[in-house]
């Protein structure tokens, strides 16, 4: 995979990842030019686009599109599932995500982005253990905050 | 699931709306990220945006600056700077602190510090480098979850250069005993692989153990690095076969845990990676293809067809086994998969079916024919991307006989694409197609002509592109100059530019000496050029000439030589031009000779006239008039008899027609009998339903004729998809596509090596239709048709008279060779007709047209042209030349000595194909020809006008008074407006000079000066006239231009640049 994106049907970008380096200006024009081809297009149509050299495969949850943009080789059937797997696991780790989740907490969707896909490949697709290891570093997040607070509670 | 999703999220926009913060408050209604956002989703303007995003760096940049920030801050502010970023503003001064964070904070702050690296950094930056020791420090660290981070930020970017510094510690994870580690270490790895191969090569054997790892998804991870591996070189990794075997049989059996299913289909990420690295090893390989077999059979029978995920899974499955050595029964199984995508409702299926389709038509184009008429849905789909992907179908599929057709369906994508990257594949596929089969070359040109500029340009520069390969065929040469000046006539306005940009193209790809052979087919095409712009690009000419001097190559020398002369004597010039009227009509270069002339010499033949006689002779006339070509034209066509195509583009535009005349009865040439096929008065009896009552229909067809001068007649020629279209009369959807679909697929899976005529698809299906009509009943029936004949030159410019007396004689001579033979239809008894070879074809072919009388379409298949010493009979359409044919026979001598019709039948194993010729012979050049053929057969309805290219040669001085000038201004519609340079000259006031040099430049005339204020008239050799009046503006010269040709305003101001820059 060459990029995510996620932006809204306003064409706002919600969630970039870039799995192949590209220029800011690159990346500006990318989106750009995505955003408004894939928001052209109508509700019935084919969920792949030929874009430049490379396939874009993009899904519309709600007001949200997800895009992807895989290579020449990859599955576009595949990719969709991913983007599925993907809006699952927010939807698991928010408890029925909504856009405004991913709007206020897209650090916490980048993580489980990060969790699930790596370097543009899918890491784990099991979607009990990408939660796991959320679910891990954020408990241990939190342990820490109270373990330092108990600290400073011993030191007064 | 997504169900909740979407309502959850559609919930959302009304929210957003909501200028209380219901929804957004409880998230973080104190947090200043969660004011940001609200800020910006209230603004309205990009501009308000602007500033709050730019108040918000503001802030940042000082927050980050502050000693007192906390790390915990600090991990806010990032988060901000990380929003600020996606919404395309630079934070960049938040960068280096982002890497402070990650190497300073505690777990928390650390995770956020390597995403917001990650986020703000590329590959290449140099703060990465600061990077490396906290990622080597927390590599090391006891935390797992400092592990894992940094794992994670190499696997995202890691500076190439700094891997040996972390390559042990990494590979050492490999070996840690939780599962999420040994995975990202493997990722990492993989990243690895991906920057800098050589660095990670020792450590192959260590893949190996991943691969083997007792966790699933360290396998899988592993697998991204063996897909790689395996596709640089199969050969090196034939051995894991078996183990890949081994775990997709196992995966597929569903030996993993659950956890590892996805809607029930076991590990379908796995199964994908597992077939793909399959059919790399696979691949042409018959040993390693056959240990695989049974598992992707196993996997294609596994996957039900019950949810996209299995859907997935089957694509690759199909590619893989099309991918790999071939097997008969597993090909089968794979094309009736996917004959279940395309049927499907669903669009993403069909398309990926189509896709799949692709593959399976490279092993067995029979596969397509159940498809046909999904397919051709598929063309006329709304979305442009199941269009396309239909296109490349097609363009797998195309052969002889449908080529046409499918280049035709192309084309018409490419006028309505407005995607750059499409259009470039498909020129590009176009061009390869009419490389291959040359016969359809005239139609690429067609295309070009009115068609978006950049088009054009990428024609050009396809066809540069081929001119490297030496061993392209002469033919896609010619044919890549033809289009090229064709195009030049065409695009008047960006003519200049094309124009030079053809000469640098041919100076810098085309080297004297190199190719001479190319030189000489180029050249006189390039002259032509020159001869239509010579006077505004005389210097140019003069380089070029002077760089052909040099040639050893004496065709090139005289040409060049001509050519100066031509430029440099304006008397001669003017003489040429007044003696015709238009320049075109002067071949001043010669080139029409340079097939005659190459070819004589290059058979040893009568020397050349050498350059320096020449230019003796040119020394004793003082000029080169029209004259001595005309007598030198006679010789030189006896001095070789053959001519090549050269000759062919150059010589009077004949148009022939062949059409192919359908009937029950295949007929048998009587060689040299003098039962030949009366064709006159004849009329066709025989149809579908029997005997036919006459009703004649008529049909006006024209076809325009390019004039002379073009170097190839491209523009006349008529695709049979219009024809074929337009043929039937208002039929019903159904029958149009179901006709479309049988010129589509022609020939598709057919093992018949007979190739019909090329351009000719459509008649030939239908006439497969009769005998299914008939049901072959009829083993003996009595074929005959009725092709009335009338001609009638419609001039546009140049009639149809003739002009010399040789070109006279020689219909003549043809008449009499092969007087028409009056006597009865032949009747004979042929086998029983073969049956329709694929039930594909045969099934579509409409009836229901025959019902509405028309039997057969002729298909008209204009030979463009032919030099004038062959006899017609050589024009015919290679796929015909080797069959059995009837003598040629003058149709109507005529009254008009100048049209000549004639034609002749040719025997198919299948059909009757009935070629017209109609031929110009005299030197004149056609516009228009209008056929018209009575017959209740036929039913031939097509048009085409051809509108011609203004050619602006020369700009006329117009001398008109300044009264008649303000009439004229205000009647033309077409205006320019620019500003040009102007010329100071000593005394002359700045105007005064600009206009003069204009005039003595461009012959333009300097109607008025007034004050600051002039006017100056010039027209087209045609007679166009073009107003300018120009206005001095401060240091500037304000031209408006107007006339009444859209183009010429455009290109004269062109031209005008193009003089004052040079004065």
């Amino acid at each position: 995979m060459q990029f995510m994106l996620l932006f809204s049907r306003q064409g706002k970008l919600r969630l970039q990842k870039w799995y192949v380096p590209q220029a800011d200006k690159e990346k500006k024009k990318i989106t750009r030019e995505l955003v408004q081809t894939v928001l052209a297009r109508k509700p019935k149509m084919c969920s792949f686009l030929e874009w430049r050299d490379l396939k874009v495969v993009y899904k519309r949850y709600a007001s949200l599109y997800f895009c992807c943009a895989i290579e020449d080789q990859d599955n576009e059937l595949i990719t969709l599932e991913i983007i599925h797997r993907y809006v699952e696991l927010l939807d698991k780790y928010f408890g029925s995500v909504c856009e405004l989740d991913i709007i206020f907490n897209f650090e916490k969707a980048y993580f489980i982005l990060d969790e699930f896909l790596l370097g543009g490949e899918a890491q784990e697709t099991s979607k009990k253990n990408v939660l796991k290891a959320i679910e891990q570093a954020d408990l241990l997040q939190e342990s820490e905050t109270t373990f330092a607070s108990s600290c400073v509670k011993l030191i007064l | 699931m997504s169900d909740v999703v979407e309502k959850t999220l559609s919930a959302l926009p009304s929210l957003l709306s909501l200028d209380s913060n219901a929804g957004a408050g409880k998230l973080s209604s104190t947090s200043k990220l969660g004011n940001l956002i609200r800020g910006i989703t209230e603004l309205t303007s990009k501009h308000d945006e602007e500033k709050l995003i730019k108040k918000e760096l503001a802030a940042i940049k000082e927050q980050v600056a502050s000693p007192n920030t906390t790390m915990r801050q600090m991990k806010e502010i990032m988060v901000r700077a990380i929003y600020c970023e996606m919404l395309g503003y630079q934070a960049s001064v938040s960068y280096i602190h982002a890497i402070k964070l990650a190497q300073q904070g505690s777990v928390l702050e650390k995770r956020l510090g390597y995403l917001a690296v990650s986020l703000f950094l590329n590959e290449s930056d140099e703060f990465l480098l600061l990077l490396v020791n906290t990622v080597l420090k927390d590599l090391q660290s006891t935390n797992l979850n400092e592990v894992c981070m940094a794992l994670t930020a190499v696997s995202q970017m890691f500076p190439k250069d700094m891997i040996p510094a972390i390559l042990p510690i990494v590979e050492e994870k490999l070996t840690h005993p939780k599962e999420v580690i040994r995975r990202k270490a493997v990722l990492a790895l993989y990243k690895f692989y991906l920057i800098a191969p050589n660095q990670v090569q020792h450590i192959h054997s260590k893949f190996r153990k991943a691969l083997c790892d007792k966790d699933p998804g360290v396998m899988t991870a592993s697998l991204h690095i063996y897909l790689q591996l395996v596709k640089e070189s199969p050969e090196s990794y034939k051995d894991l076969t078996v183990s890949f075997v081994t775990i997709l049989r196992q995966v597929v059996g569903g030996k993993l845990p659950m956890d590892f299913n996805y809607h029930s289909v076991p590990a379908p990420w796995l199964q994908i990676q597992l077939l793909r690295i399959l059919a790399y090893l696979g691949k042409e390989d018959q040993g390693t293809s056959e240990m695989m077999y049974d598992v992707l059979e196993e996997s294609l029978r596994r996957a039900e067809m019950n949810h996209n995920i299995t859907y997935a899974i089957l694509y690759e499955c199909v590619k893989s086994i099309y991918t790999v050595y071939p097997k008969a029964e597993l090909l089968e199984k794979a094309a009736k998969c996917i004959g279940n995508f395309v049927l499907s409702p669903k669009i993403n299926l069909k398309y990926l079916g189509l896709k799949a389709l692709t593959y399976v038509v490279a092993q067995d184009p029979n596969l397509a024919l159940p498809h046909q008429m999904t397919i051709i849905e598929c063309l006329d789909h709304s979305d442009i991307i199941i269009k396309r992907a239909t296109l490349e179908l097609l363009f797998r599929i195309t052969n002889a006989q449908n080529v046409t057709v499918i280049v035709e369906k192309m084309l018409e994508f490419l006028r309505q694409s407005s995607n750059d990257y499409s259009t470039v594949d498909l020129v590009g596929k176009v061009a390869e197609l009419a490389e291959k089969y040359p016969f359809i070359k005239q139609d690429p040109l067609n295309l070009c002509n009115g068609m978006q500029p950049d088009i054009p340009n990428n024609f050009l520069r396809l066809l540069a592109e081929g001119f490297d390969s030496v061993e392209e065929d002469r033919q896609l040469r010619l044919f890549a100059v033809d289009s090229y000046v064709l195009l030049l006539q065409g695009e008047t306005a960006s003519l200049p530019q094309c124009f030079l940009q053809v000469i640098s193209w041919v100076r810098t790809k085309v080297p004297i000496g190199l190719f001479p052979e190319l030189s000489r087919y180029i050249f006189p095409s390039i002259l032509l050029i020159f001869s239509y712009y010579i006077f505004s690009y005389y210097d140019v000419v003069l380089m070029f000439s002077f760089e052909y001097f040099g040639s050893l190559d004496t065709v090139l020398r005289q040409r060049a030589h001509e050519l100066m002369i031509l430029s440099q004597d304006a008397g001669l010039r003017g003489r040429v031009l007044s003696a015709e009227g238009r320049l075109e009509h002067v071949d001043s270069s010669l080139s029409f000779l340079d097939g005659h002339v190459s070819e004589a010499l290059a058979a040893g033949a009568a020397p050349y006239k050498p350059p320096h006689q020449r230019q003796e002779e040119l020394a004793h006339e003082k000029a080169l008039s029209l004259e001595p070509y005309g007598l030198s034209l006679p010789v030189s066509l006896s001095t070789c008899s053959i001519t090549d195509r050269l000759t062919d583009r150059q010589s009077p535009t004949r148009l022939s027609i062949s059409s192919s005349v359908s009937g029950n009865s295949t007929e048998l040439s009587l060689k040299g009998g003098s039962t030949t096929l009366k064709l006159d008065g004849v009329k066709r009896v025989w149809g579908k339903e029997g005997y036919l009552v006459q009703q004649p229909k008529e049909v006006v067809e024209e076809t325009p004729l390019p004039p002379t001068e073009l170097p190839s007649p491209l523009g006349s020629f008529q695709s049979p998809v219009s024809q074929t279209q337009t043929a039937s009369p208002g039929p019903e959807p159904d029958q149009e596509r179901q006709q479309l679909a049988s010129s589509l697929f022609v020939g598709v899976g057919t093992h018949h090596s007979v190739c019909l005529m090329g351009r000719t698809e459509a008649a030939p299906q239908r006439f497969r239709r009769k005998p299914k009509g008939t049901g072959s009943s009829s083993g003996t029936s009595e074929h005959s048709s009725n092709s009335s004949h009338s001609s009638s030159g419609t001039a546009a410019g140049n009639t149809l008279d003739s002009t010399t007396a040789a070109t006279g004689q020689q219909i003549s001579q043809h008449a009499l060779g092969h007087p028409p033979v009056n006597g009865n239809p032949i009747v004979e008894t042929p086998g029983p007709l073969p049956p329709v070879r694929d039930g594909g074809v045969a099934a579509e072919i409409p009836t229901g047209h025959t019902d509405s009388g028309t039997l057969a379409d002729p298909n008209e298949d204009p030979v463009p042209v032919r030099p004038r010493d062959l006899p017609l009979i050589s024009h015919l359409p290679a796929e015909l030349s080797g069959l059995a044919r009837s003598k040629l026979t003058t149709l109507c001598p005529g009254p008009d000595p100048g049209l000549a019709l004639s034609s002749c039948r040719v025997y198919k194993e299948d059909a009757l194909v009935l070629v017209v010729f109609v031929s110009n012979n005299s030197d004149s050049t056609l516009h228009r020809v209008a056929l018209r053929f009575t017959s209740k057969q036929l039913e031939v309805l097509f048009q085409t006008n051809t509108t011609f290219p203004i050619r602006f040669s020369e700009n006329l001085p117009l001398t008109v008074s300044t009264g008649e000038y303000g009439k004229m201004w205000l009647s033309f519609s077409h205006d320019v407006k620019q500003n040009l340079r102007l010329i100071t000259a000593g005394d002359q006031s700045p105007l005064t000079a600009t206009l003069d040099t204009l005039r003595d430049r461009l012959h333009l005339h300097v109607v008025d000066i007034i004050g600051s204020e002039g006017i100056v008239a010039c027209r087209l050799l045609r007679g166009q006239p073009c107003l300018l009046h120009c206005r001095v503006h401060a240091d500037s010269l304000a031209v408006w231009l107007r006339s009444p040709i859209p183009e010429f305003p455009d290109s004269l101001l062109y031209h005008c640049q193009k003089a004052l820059a040079e004065a």
